[in-house]
């Protein structure tokens, strides 16, 4: 059985099934880490001290990584310009290039966990630590999932260019969608825990 | 019409050629304001104001990367509406914690 509306709008919502799927998807993604936002809100008030997050952690590790992860949202917009103006191999550079940004951000983040549990920091620490694993580790998780997809789509998924152009550019836009959803809370995360 | 190696109209390869131009200067923008967001926390301000400073920041940075990377800004009224019903959730969401008595709690 095809599909319906993967290329063409649906008449009453006037998109395509993915686009709306996904926004779909992002306003339960909002809900999540909006709880762990609110989560965040009430232990803070409630806490006798909180400490400045930028004793305890590396700001010009998390400043780097998110200037990685905003040049990994232009390099993701770029591919789908790219595949817009008929241009494939420019489309596998900026989809490699937002690929090994996701790669880079990892290390980054892998070297600042090493780095916290070199110095006996866990999460059972004290309510400052246990949020910043929580909402830096689901990041990081969304991270992995978002690679898994470009990835795929920078791949094997990339043979649909040449069967259903207009798919396949769908299919980046809303892979695109969800990256830079990624790059937005991280846009949060980093003054809340890294800076305040 | 995308095809691959097929022609594509002079006027729609001029359209994204502008699109592109306008993600470039929004990543320059992002990067002044991350720039921004870390140079102010280092001038040691009061913590209330430091917080409502910097999530202004963030919230411009946020409203740039979903108007233009996410083109926010021209899409369809299904997509805008899904929004508008998350972001009042997502602010009751928000606030319960101000209305909560254990906020009184310490931990």
């Amino acid at each position: 059985m095809e599909i319906p509306y993967t290329v063409s709008p649906r008449q009453d919502t006037g998109l395509n099934n993915a686009k709306l799927g996904i926004w779909l998807f992002l306003a339960s993604e909002v809900m999540l880490f909006g709880a762990l936002f609110s989560s965040y809100i009430l232990l803070r008030v409630g806490a006798t001290e909180w400490p400045r997050g930028a004793d305890i952690l590396n700001v010009p590790l998390a400043t780097f990584n998110t200037v990685v992860l905003i040049a990994s949202s232009i390099t993701m917009v770029m591919s789908w310009a790219a595949l817009q103006m008929n241009d494939f191999r420019k489309y596998r550079l900026y989809m490699g290039a937002t690929f090994m940004a996701g790669v880079i951000f990892l290390i980054v983040k892998a070297i600042e966990y090493g780095d916290k549990f070199s110095h006996h920091l866990y999460p059972s620490n004290n309510t400052f630590m246990a949020i910043y694993f929580t909402l830096t580790g689901l990041h990081g998780l969304h991270i992995i999932g978002g690679m898994i997809v470009n990835g795929y789509f920078l791949g094997p998924g990339s043979k649909m260019w040449k069967t259903e152009p207009e798919r396949f550019t769908n299919r980046i836009e809303v892979a695109g969608l969800y990256w830079h959803f990624v790059d937005l809370v991280w846009i949060f995360l980093f003054p809340v825990l890294y800076l305040l | 019409m995308v095809t691959p190696g097929g022609l594509m109209s002079d006027t729609h390869t001029d359209e994204v050629k502008k699109h592109v131009k306008i993600y470039v200067n929004v990543f320059l923008a992002l990067m002044v304001l991350t720039v921004i967001t870390v140079a102010v926390s280092y001038l040691d301000l009061p913590i209330p104001f430091a917080i409502v400073l910097a999530l202004i920041v963030a919230t411009i940075k946020s409203s740039l990367v979903a108007g233009f990377f996410m083109h926010l800004i021209h899409e369809k009224k299904a997509v805008i509406a899904t929004l508008i019903v998350t972001a009042v959730v997502f602010l009751i969401l928000i606030f319960i914690p101000l209305f909560s008595e254990t906020n009184k709690v310490t931990y």
